[in-house]
């Protein structure tokens, strides 16, 4: 049988994963959408991560978490089976604050998959085009048998 | 609200909980601060809702990340004259190890204070402070 990947099943993986951080409940993360290409994430705009009051932006520690997200993610949508890839450096350069009560998106790439590490690219923005951070980050590749089996079972869902 | 009266008073007494009240993120995560001497310690509390990796079960990384960043803003803020919230520019993050389910402190450094840029370190432990878990750096923009 061909271990054929389609886009809605990378879709229910990463929002299984995502469904299993605490910190991404937290935050309402959700997945837009997901292909063999790239991850869009969603950040809903909320008063509790809100920086400056003033302003009423929110802090970059959240954006921060998304883009983690996203780019921690996107290679369950480049890999054929889930594995766990702990997180080695973030690069983050911030554009702009994001507006108030819209939405962030992210958009991750993991443009280069390597035997040992996973190079990723991520940029922030709320309209396509205007962005508000750009993260570059690499992550460590453990190997799968390195994540419990029922863990595995669980991202991977029934499909299996 | 982050006024200048709260950042003074702030300075003047060492007393963060007014300050720390007034921004939303900070309560979040549940970031504390407190000053020994000159010396800042930030603190990051056991809390369910920051884990990321529910199998170690390990604290999300972009927590730590924002930790520290926020860390580094306070630290700025709080070694200048100029009471404002610093802009972040740029954030460079590497995880050494797992940050695991239990308190987390971090500390800040000046490494560099120019005329509109400033260049902070900040290192972040569990156990032990010469076992950081995290070590970072970030260019603030100072304005005004």
């Amino acid at each position: 049988m061909t271990d054929l990947i389609t886009d809605s099943l990378r879709t229910e993986r990463v929002s299984r994963f995502i469904n299993t951080l605490n910190q991404a409940r937290a935050l309402g993360i959700s997945v837009v959408e997901a292909n063999a290409e790239h991850l869009i994430l969603q950040l809903p705009y909320s008063a509790q991560i809100v920086g400056n009051p003033d302003t009423r932006v929110i802090h970059g520690g959240a954006i921060t978490t998304l883009m983690d997200t996203a780019s921690g993610s996107v290679m369950i949508c480049a890999l054929p089976e889930f594995e766990l890839c702990p997180t080695l450096d973030l690069r983050v350069d911030y554009m702009r604050p994001a507006e108030p009560d819209r939405p962030v998106f992210a958009r991750a790439i993991a443009y280069r998959v390597t035997k040992n590490i996973i190079f990723t690219r991520c940029e922030a923005y709320q309209d396509e085009g205007n962005t508000i951070a750009n993260c570059v980050g690499t992550f460590m590749r453990i190997g799968k048998e390195a994540t419990p089996k029922p863990y595995r079972d669980l991202i991977a869902g029934s499909d299996q | 609200m982050t006024t200048p009266e709260v950042l003074k008073y702030t300075q003047e007494t060492g007393d963060f909980s007014r300050m720390l009240e007034s921004i939303p993120y900070a309560q979040f995560i549940g970031l504390t601060c407190d000053r020994f001497g000159d010396d800042l310690i930030f603190r990051l509390p056991r809390k369910e809702q920051n884990l990321g990796n529910p199998i170690l079960p390990a604290i999300h990384g972009g927590v730590i990340g924002g930790f520290m960043e926020l860390s580094a803003a306070i630290y700025l803020m709080m070694s200048q004259d100029n009471l404002r919230m610093p802009k972040i520019v740029d954030f460079s993050l590497d995880y050494l190890r797992a940050g695991l389910d239990r308190e987390t402190f971090a500390e800040c450094r000046l490494t560099r204070q120019g005329n509109r840029v400033a260049n902070v370190m900040i290192s972040a432990w569990q156990k032990s402070r010469s076992q950081p878990i995290a070590t970072a750096r970030a260019h603030f923009l100072m304005e005004g």
